[in-house]
């Protein structure tokens, strides 16, 4: 027998004495099987209905995380905030990946761009001021936005340039944790990326006194552009 | 008593006396606790929460054969490597095997419990390699060749001087002693170091069954940059680190930064189900998870603590321990300190060599009650005590009950015993905490209450005239 075969034996012969079901005390029977996204949505913190709701609670996430949440009227917007952001921080290049919203993007920003979907130096990707790319959704109930290695940019562009850049369309904001577990097994069910993240707010530490310290090791500063 | 019993008694009373040490931990733990709140307030239903959370925990460990073999055979498919390791030892060998044979020079590190469990920075130094903590917390516990004071905030004992003068001493650069300064500072060493380092080494807080994945939380973006750049990943974590489904996570992820953090969610939770795939530009070439027993089947055969098995390593407990908060981290000496530690390390390092940890809680409950995954804590300490103390009975407790006992049990020898404690501790008050006082090892640091003036029977006759 290997080691395999060993831990596992152990753990079958440990398993023919059952435990007590959590709850059950207290003579409350056990639901059938696991918690349900109804059960969890009743329990996790409540998100409205509409867009505006879900909108305005991910920019009130947003601003507690100290993130950059900008609702844009049209894609010329868009643009133009982009331009302004490569201005006031003197960007002489980003570092981006191909897609439908990055193209016309860095395209409008007339800058060099360091494409990361094909092979790439990672020290030049560590010398761009700044990682553009797109998302899978955004997260009004966390302000959080979700990402994976083939939706945006393999695994660094995210983390490593000092300002990271998200572009998400409006029908990418989902409510809730449920919804946005529930769209990553639709949409990538058969073959799932190598890399899924869940990004919530800059890079941050509180490990000196518990003060709070943006850019601990990722972004200092994480702009979303919704449009 | 135990090398290590003795030993904590000894490091439990100096930190206990220990002002400013006391003050630190109240104000850090203080501010956590308003977080804490805050975030649990947003929740519909925060104790659903928990029992759901204790019900997903549950099917994954009372199924865990089943959930292992699936993560596996999932991270299989994708092209991962997975070791399986019954001790320490095992594992120790399987990572600087693979360490090895990929000719590393150094490797890069982001926080894992496990590997503290398992030594295994020592086992990589003494191999050659050189190891780099890149979790901020663990950077500078490392610098000062010092184990994590607490499983979530490794450094919550030092102040920021400290750290300025660590920062000093070992990297000759600390321009201030301002966290934000000391933080960059640490960025600019450990960037270095994730472009150099050849081997990326993980933790895990969850394992996905379903979809062979393992999850990744964390704040600073340490843990995204040790699994994007260097050449070879390695993951190592506990088997009880399996839940059931994907969609799990969509509750344990936000319960986890709740009260691990006072967060609504943390601000990275990655998961990793693969190596580089086909068609992806950059990550890894090679991944490979070590799955570590070290005598975790042996706690699972225990039934009734088997729930300590769904623990996070949330650390909550560990917060709102009265214990904890006075003697502090290091003094438990062992890698899980505070209740849980106090339930697991016995159960995972011998009974009796550590089952002053089982003793060193009030059994106030606040443990039981802070768990996000109902662990009954508080429980599992008196189980511990009663353990021990079946299998290795002490002598003067045997006989100290046997006097007792038939005085509690006897009206007359209780009556005679509660008046002449009356009238002796009348006197009490010249001797009270001095050497010749018999009830030195108790008064030495406590008060002693005052027998009542009359017993509730004396009271109620009394009142029934």
């Amino acid at each position: 027998m290997n080691e395999r075969e060993h831990i596992l034996a152990r753990i079958r012969e440990a398993l023919t004495i059952s435990a007590p079901v959590p709850g059950s005390h207290d003579g409350r029977p056990r639901r059938n099987g696991l918690p349900t996204s109804a059960d969890q949505r009743r329990v996790l913190p409540a998100v409205g209905d509409s867009f505006d709701a879900r909108a305005s609670l991910f920019a009130r996430n947003a601003a507690d995380l100290h993130a950059e949440f900008k609702l844009l009227a049209n894609p010329c917007d868009l643009a133009a905030e982009l331009k302004r952001l490569a201005a006031a921080e003197q960007w002489d290049r980003v570092a981006s990946h191909r897609g439908a919203l990055t193209d016309p993007a860095c395209a409008a920003l007339g800058l060099p761009v360091l494409l990361t979907d094909e092979p790439y130096d990672k020290t030049e990707l560590e010398r761009c001021p700044a990682g553009l790319c797109a998302c899978d959704a955004l997260v009004a109930q966390t302000g959080s936005v979700l990402v994976t290695s083939r939706s945006a940019g393999g695994r660094a562009l995210s983390v490593l340039p000092p300002h990271h850049v998200v572009l998400a369309r409006r029908d990418q904001l989902v409510a809730d944790l449920p919804e946005a577990f529930a769209l990553l097994r639709s949409k990538y069910g058969a073959d799932y990326p190598s890399m899924i993240s869940l990004i919530t707010g800059p890079s941050r530490t509180g490990d000196i006194e518990r003060i709070i310290v943006l850019g601990a090791h990722g972004p200092r500063q994480l702009t979303i552009l919704c449009f | 008593m135990s090398a290590s019993a003795s030993q904590f008694k000894r490091d439990a009373a100096r930190l206990t006396a220990d002002l400013r040490h006391r003050a630190l931990i109240q104000t850090a733990l203080g501010n956590y606790e308003i977080k804490r709140d805050e975030k649990k307030a947003l929740f519909q239903d925060y104790d659903g929460a928990r029992q759901l959370a204790a019900e997903i925990k549950w099917e994954a460990i009372n199924r865990l054969d089943r959930h292992l073999e699936q993560f596996v055979r999932e991270l299989e498919t994708r092209g991962t490597k997975v070791h399986w390791a019954t001790t320490a030892r095992q594992a120790c060998d399987i990572i600087v095997g693979i360490a090895r044979s990929r000719r590393a020079r150094s490797i890069v590190k982001s926080k894992a419990m496990t590997a503290e469990e398992i030594h295994l920075n020592a086992a990589l130094e003494q191999a050659g390699f050189e190891v780099v903590e890149s979790d901020l917390g663990e950077f500078i516990v490392q610098l000062r060749d010092e184990p994590p004071y607490h499983i979530v905030f490794p450094a919550m004992h030092l102040t920021r001087g400290e750290i300025q003068r660590t920062f000093k001493d070992k990297l000759h650069d600390a321009p201030s002693d301002n966290p934000e300064a000391l933080t960059m500072v640490a960025r600019r060493v450990l960037r270095q170091k994730y472009v150099q380092a050849d081997i990326g080494l993980t933790g895990a807080n969850f394992a996905v069954a379903e979809t062979g994945m393992i999850s990744v939380t964390e704040n600073e973006g340490n843990a995204r940059l040790t699994a994007a750049l260097p050449k070879t990943m390695i993951t190592l974590l506990g088997i009880e680190k399996i839940v059931p489904r994907l969609d799990d996570l969509a509750l344990l992820l936000p319960m986890l930064a709740t009260v691990g953090a006072g967060q609504l969610i943390s601000g990275y939770n990655t998961l990793y189900g693969g190596p580089r795939q086909p068609g992806e530009s950059d990550g890894p070439e090679e991944f490979h998870v070590v799955l570590l027993d070290n005598n975790r089947t042996a706690l699972l055969a225990n039934a009734e603590q088997r729930d300590a098995l769904h623990c996070i390593r949330c650390g909550s407990c560990l917060n709102v321990c009265p214990i904890y908060r006075h003697v502090g981290g290091h003094s438990y000496a062992t890698t899980y300190p505070g209740p849980i530690g106090g339930v697991i390390t016995p159960n995972l390092r011998g009974l009796q060599d550590w089952k002053h940890l089982s003793y060193s809680s009030s059994l106030c409950g606040a443990c039981t009650e802070a768990c996000p995954v109902k662990i009954d804590l508080a429980h599992h300490l008196l189980q511990n005590r009663r353990n021990a103390s079946r299998r290795k009975p002490i002598w003067w407790q045997k006989i100290a009950f046997k006097l007792f006992a038939p005085v509690a049990n006897g009206r007359i020898p209780w009556m005679l015993v509660t008046k002449g404690g009356r009238f002796g501790q009348r006197f009490h008050g010249l001797i009270k905490g001095t050497r010749i006082d018999p009830a030195y090892c108790w008064t030495r640091t406590r008060d002693v209450p005052r027998i009542a003036k009359q017993s509730f029977k004396e009271w109620w006759r009394e009142t029934r005239k």
